[in-house]
């Protein structure tokens, strides 16, 4: 059997509302029976991402496979890139706006936050270009 | 401790979920940035915030949880009502501030861990 694919489009316009490709990821994910834990932490990763590219991006693509032993989520966008990776990846390091900040989000905690919870991350930013993350969950 | 006993110890509203006050929840978290609550909680069941928005519902489906409490009295929208429904977590809120329903919650034996 080959692995699952699912594609999300995530529309940048609107971060009230962003988190929609998270939470339809997810109930795949718990149709597939997966253990609930690896489940988690496949939907934080997602989540944490989906709101990156709405904040920073506008928007982008998510493809997702899941392998017998390896989900894989991959954002992509076309936003302005991240300078200084190190420093993005610092807890408490921000630069997303009120926005952001009046609904919650903004602490500077995503990125950490995504590479807590995946198994392996890696970001290939290009400034002025996009990014890609690529992040990998492990079932077993 | 059910959602029931929550309920009434915080004296508070069932916005949505009613059906689901048998639940049990062993741990709660409070907080009104939800970037803290995807990073640092695990198994709590129960979130206390003061901030209104679709976001809380997603980040609670998010972590696994059961019931979300609106705190000081704040009032969500249809659109969260609906988002919770969907997702099935019990929605409430309470007029305390969120220092005293956490206190009353961890006093009466719900923990933070």
């Amino acid at each position: 059997m080959g692995d699952l694919k699912l594609n999300y489009e995530v529309d940048g316009g609107d971060l009230i509302q962003a988190g929609e490709a998270s939470s339809k990821m997810k109930m795949t994910l718990k149709k597939l029976g997966l253990p609930p834990e690896v489940i988690r932490r496949a939907s934080i990763c997602m989540y944490e991402g989906e709101i990156n590219m709405v904040i920073h991006a506008d928007g982008g693509q998510v493809e997702v496979d899941v392998g017998m032993d390896t989900i894989t989520i991959r954002l992509t966008d076309h936003g302005p890139g991240i300078p200084d990776v190190d420093q993005a990846m610092e807890e408490g390091f921000s630069t997303a706006g009120d926005v952001a900040r009046d609904l919650g989000f903004g602490a500077g905690m995503g990125l950490p936050n995504m590479k807590r919870c995946s198994d392996d991350m890696q970001i290939d930013t290009q400034v002025g270009v996009g990014t890609t993350v690529t992040m990998k969950i492990h079932i077993n | 401790m059910d959602l029931f006993e929550i309920r009434d110890i915080l004296n508070a509203t069932v916005l949505c979920g009613e059906e689901y006050l048998d639940r049990e929840v062993r741990s709660a978290c409070a907080s009104d940035f939800m970037s803290d609550v995807l990073a640092y909680v695990k198994d709590q069941a129960l979130l206390l915030t003061g901030m209104v928005n679709p976001q809380v519902v997603r980040t609670a489906e998010m972590m696994d949880m059961k019931c979300i409490i609106f705190v000081r009295g704040k009032m969500p929208g249809e659109d969260i009502l609906e988002l919770a429904r969907e997702r099935e977590i019990v929605v409430m809120r309470s007029e305390m501030r969120m220092f005293i329903a956490c206190g009353l919650l961890y006093s009466r034996g719900l923990a933070g861990e």
